[in-house]
């Protein structure tokens, strides 16, 4: 089953985040792409560079960023796992090199199930398969 | 923070390769490793769900079961088979034996990646029944537990135990070391590991179906420890033709059940519902198999890649599918290939040829009684406009077949033949 990752910074200290950090996520991405359960993750550049595109009310509209958030979503990763405890897992290292090498930094991620075919499986109470 | 049960496991899942292939490397073999690591488990299941997961959980793990080592060696002053690693490897740089907590700290450092390997080629060890192989794999590779293959593969959970203790009391009896075989053996063992890999992977492909997802969870999990003997052996063309060929089947699992679970043939599945994402990582690894040279796992991945592309059965290339099968023929003989390459025949050159070729299978007496012979035979007989044949083949085909929804398609299919609806020509999914 697929879990999409997406993380949003909520404080971002002055000091820019150091080397070992910017190390130390990529030997973590390297261990989860190695144990075969990790199919991509990106960096987001700022909403600032970004557009939001909206239907309210029966409008269309489109506007450019920067949106006016207290959260700034910063990066995705899409994990292929066997449970939501294994993306869990693998958050949580994410957030904890954050911890151990850039202090100051807060952050919560939302670990979100992305519909496989589990979900449709003939057990699953009769709940329609097809889209 | 406190921990559930489920976390620890994840953890767990995650640890447990490195950590069985680590603790192997200092004691020499894989069953008293497996031991210790599975002690350690014990130990984290009783301790994280109260005190919470600690920070570096890999580590704690490793040295929990460093500590149960050095406590046996405490214990029983016969060390050899418990902790080979003093005599074997440490004999020469420190003579008197030493502080063992010492000697197994300097070999954590050292780096996992042939452990991992050397894991891989032990638990799939021809000295062990392809059951066992399977079952060792997932246990200490895939990081699952008893429970968990035991439901994967429809047995008690005390069989699977059992079954998983025999295993390693093989390997400790035959005396097997924790080693990569020797070059000359390479080939064959890989294609062990493959062949347990690809076993895998059926087994949860069978019962997509099913009303239990552990079992089609499997498919995963295979395709988890293809990606990570990929990883391992990037040079070895096959094992990136299996990787290939395991995203390729997987993409089509959304769309090979119909909403009660009934299975859908390839002609007839909704292909917007293939997975994308499969498809591009079975694409990828196929394009670096067939780099590498390939072989038969790259050459099925090859043809369930000409599905991939194609938008329909319509447009599939065919003649390249035949192609391949006919290459696949010479390289990796078997009835079923044969089966197969006369489906693409027929659909490529018409239901004559691939008629043909089937008639070629019964003279040769081979496949009799196959329930999807028969079914393809009908379809043949049905697109020449021979519905009575048709039928009786269909009909065999269902009487031949043991899985009920099966049965219940080719009665279909008869009745259809009879009616002489101009079916879609079909293969099998």
């Amino acid at each position: 089953m697929r879990y999409l990752v997406l993380l949003k910074a909520i404080t971002i200290p002055d000091t820019p985040p150091s080397p070992e950090l910017m190390a130390a996520i990529a030997a973590l991405g390297e261990d989860a792409r190695t144990a075969g359960v990790l199919v991509d993750t990106q960096g987001l550049q700022p909403s600032a560079v970004g557009s939001r595109v909206s239907l309210t009310g029966g409008q269309l509209s489109a506007a450019d960023g920067p949106f006016t958030e207290s959260k700034e979503l910063i990066s995705y990763a899409l994990y292929e796992v066997r449970s939501k405890e294994d993306a869990v897992e693998w958050t949580n290292r994410f957030l904890r090199l954050h911890r151990e090498l850039w202090p100051g930094w807060e952050g919560e991620a939302d670990v979100l199930k992305v519909f496989g075919p589990e979900d449709f499986a003939a057990s699953a109470g009769g709940s329609g398969g097809s889209a | 923070m406190t921990a559930t049960t489920a976390a620890v496991e994840a953890v767990w899942r995650i640890e447990s390769g490195r950590l069985v292939a680590a603790l192997a490397r200092l004691t020499g073999d894989l069953p008293s490793a497996e031991d210790l690591a599975q002690d350690a488990l014990e130990i984290a299941l009783t301790q994280w769900p109260r005190d919470g997961i600690p920070d570096h959980p890999a580590s704690w793990l490793m040295a929990t079961a460093k500590h149960r080592a050095a406590d046996q060696y405490r214990r029983q002053q016969n060390l050899t088979r418990k902790l080979a690693i003093i005599g074997h490897q440490q004999a020469t740089d420190s003579p008197k034996g030493g502080d063992p907590m010492a000697a197994i700290d300097d070999d954590l450092d050292a780096p996992v990646h042939d452990d991992l390997l050397r894991l891989m080629f032990t638990a799939c060890h021809p000295v062990l029944s392809t059951d066992s192989q399977v079952a060792l794999t997932l246990r200490t590779l895939g990081g699952l537990q008893t429970k968990e293959i035991a439901r994967a593969f429809l047995t008690s959970e005390t069989t699977m135990g059992q079954r998983i203790s025999r295993a390693k009391k093989t390997l400790t009896d035959q005396q097997v070391r924790f080693e990569l075989p020797p070059p000359d053996e390479l080939p064959t063992r890989l294609g062990a590991v493959l062949g347990v890999i690809y076993l895998i992977f059926n087994e949860g492909y069978a019962a997509t179906a099913g009303d239990d997802w552990t079992r089609p969870a499997l498919c995963h999990d295979a395709i988890r420890l293809g990606r990570v003997l990929a990883s391992l052996q990037p040079d070895q063309a096959e094992v990136h033709g299996l990787v290939a060929l395991l995203e390729l089947q997987a993409s089509r699992i959304p769309a090979r059940t119909g909403p009660d679970g009934q299975p859908v043939l390839l002609a007839h599945q909704d292909r917007r519902k293939w997975d994308q994402l499969h498809i591009s990582r079975g694409l990828a690894a196929l394009d670096r198999a067939e780099q590498l040279g390939g072989g038969p796992y790259t050459l099925q991945a090859a043809i369930a890649a000409c599905h991939a592309r194609a938008g329909s059965i319509a447009v599939t290339d065919w003649r390249r599918i035949a192609a391949l099968y006919t290459v696949l023929a010479h390289i990796a003989s078997s009835p079923v290939v044969d089966l197969n390459r006369a489906v693409a025949v027929g659909m490529a050159e018409g239901p004559e040829r691939g008629l043909a070729i089937l008639e070629d299978l019964a003279r040769r007496k081979v496949l009799s009684g196959y329930p999807e012979l028969e079914a393809v035979r009908g379809t043949f007989l049905q697109q020449l406009g021979r519905p009575t044949e048709s039928r009786a083949a269909f009909e065999r085909a269902a009487a031949a077949t043991g899985n009920t929804r099966t049965r219940t398609l080719y009665l279909q299919q008869a009745e259809q033949a009879e009616r002489g609806d101009p079916e879609e020509k079909e293969k099998s999914s």
